[in-house]
């Protein structure tokens, strides 16, 4: 492999764009596939089924195989709240390869001193969500408590293609925040997409339990079609 | 270093630059129970230093060996490993899996 093909693999990992490195495996001959040129490469249709499915594989065409290796946009988390739990959660996100984004409008909480590592946006949801495309790789959890912040950030998550959506809160706040949702216009269809009370009922109590279970409920959103119960 | 997908390939290009010799062994195939998906990749360096996996930790001194050879001729080669694997390597998978494994040099 060219080290500058390695590096251009690299770099569209880190610009959040999907790719496919192209080999042939007896000759070794390579060349990498950005997402926007693979409706006119060779290999266009098994190229776009394994970019749909996310799934690198062995192909053959004209007695050669090739091996496409899928890269697809690192999967994201996006953290409406800079609270405790948060502090738990973004480091353990991180440990599975999530790349994390913290957003709180407090700037109390939404300090670098408390979040190191993490890109931290003191800014509302409303004003920052569109700017941070919230694509099917992503997974948005609102942990603020405060329907004032969360629940602009589910309203965004709610109109977009992410794969997972959280909402802090007991079942009776989860309640009340049907009743507002429903009021701004979602079905009951909609609503149904959001996980609340948030996390797998692993009786967590501390922060850094109720982020472990945050975080198994992601993977299990992730990793849904492999699960034994799904 | 967390040795996620991310940083394997950070990681080979960060060792290239450097100037060591670096090769790269992808899964490109499995069959059965194998440890770790296809695309999965492990990262070598000529000191042997490493990171990530393409197994259990079953066949990874393997591929490690072999991938010094790749550093050392630049030819890309694919290994096979399977259960009871004996003529090759004298190691094989315990889960009874069988992989097949591309290693590159980065050049």
């Amino acid at each position: 492999m060219r080290l500058s093909l390695l590096a251009d693999l690299n770099a569209q990992r880190a610009a959040r764009r999907a790719a496919v490195l192209v080999t042939d495996t007896a000759s070794g001959e390579q060349r990498l596939v950005l997402d926007d040129e693979v409706d006119s490469d060779p290999l266009a249709l098994e190229l776009q089924e394994r970019l749909r499915q996310g799934k690198s594989a062995l192909v053959e065409q004209d007695g050669r195989q090739f091996f496409l290796a899928v890269q697809t946009p690192p999967v994201r988390l996006v953290i409406v709240g800079a609270v405790h739990i948060s502090q738990a959660l973004a480091p353990m996100a991180k440990g599975v390869d999530l790349d994390v984004t913290i957003i709180d409008p407090r700037t109390a909480f939404a300090t670098p001193e408390r979040f190191p590592d993490v890109p931290v946006l003191a800014e509302w949801p409303d004003t920052v969500l569109p700017e941070i495309k919230i694509d099917r790789y992503t997974a948005v959890a609102t942990l603020t408590h405060d329907p004032k912040i969360d629940d602009p950030a589910l309203a965004a998550a709610l109109r977009s293609p992410c794969f997972y959506i959280g909402a802090l809160g007991s079942r009776k706040t989860h309640e009340r925040r049907i009743q507002r949702l429903t009021a701004a216009g979602f079905s009951e269809q909609d609503i149904a997409r959001i996980h609340a009370p948030i996390g797998l009922d692993i009786g967590a109590v501390s922060p850094a339990e109720i982020a472990v279970s945050i975080l198994a409920e992601i993977v299990s959103a992730l990793r849904k079609e492999r699960r034994r119960s799904a | 270093m967390l040795s996620t997908d991310t940083d394997i390939l950070q990681a080979a290009e960060a060792w290239r630059r450097e100037g060591r010799g670096v090769a790269v062994a992808t899964v490109i195939e499995t069959w059965g129970s194998a440890p770790r998906p296809v695309g999965s990749h492990l990262v070598i360096d000529q000191d042997t230093n490493f990171l990530g996996s393409v197994s259990g930790g079953c066949v990874e001194g393997a591929v490690i060996t072999e991938a010094l050879d790749v550093i050392a001729d630049g030819n890309p080669r694919v290994l096979e490993f399977g259960v009871a694997d004996e003529t090759a390597w004298q190691v094989g998978l315990s889960c009874g899996g069988r992989i097949r494994i591309y290693v590159e040099r980065v050049d």
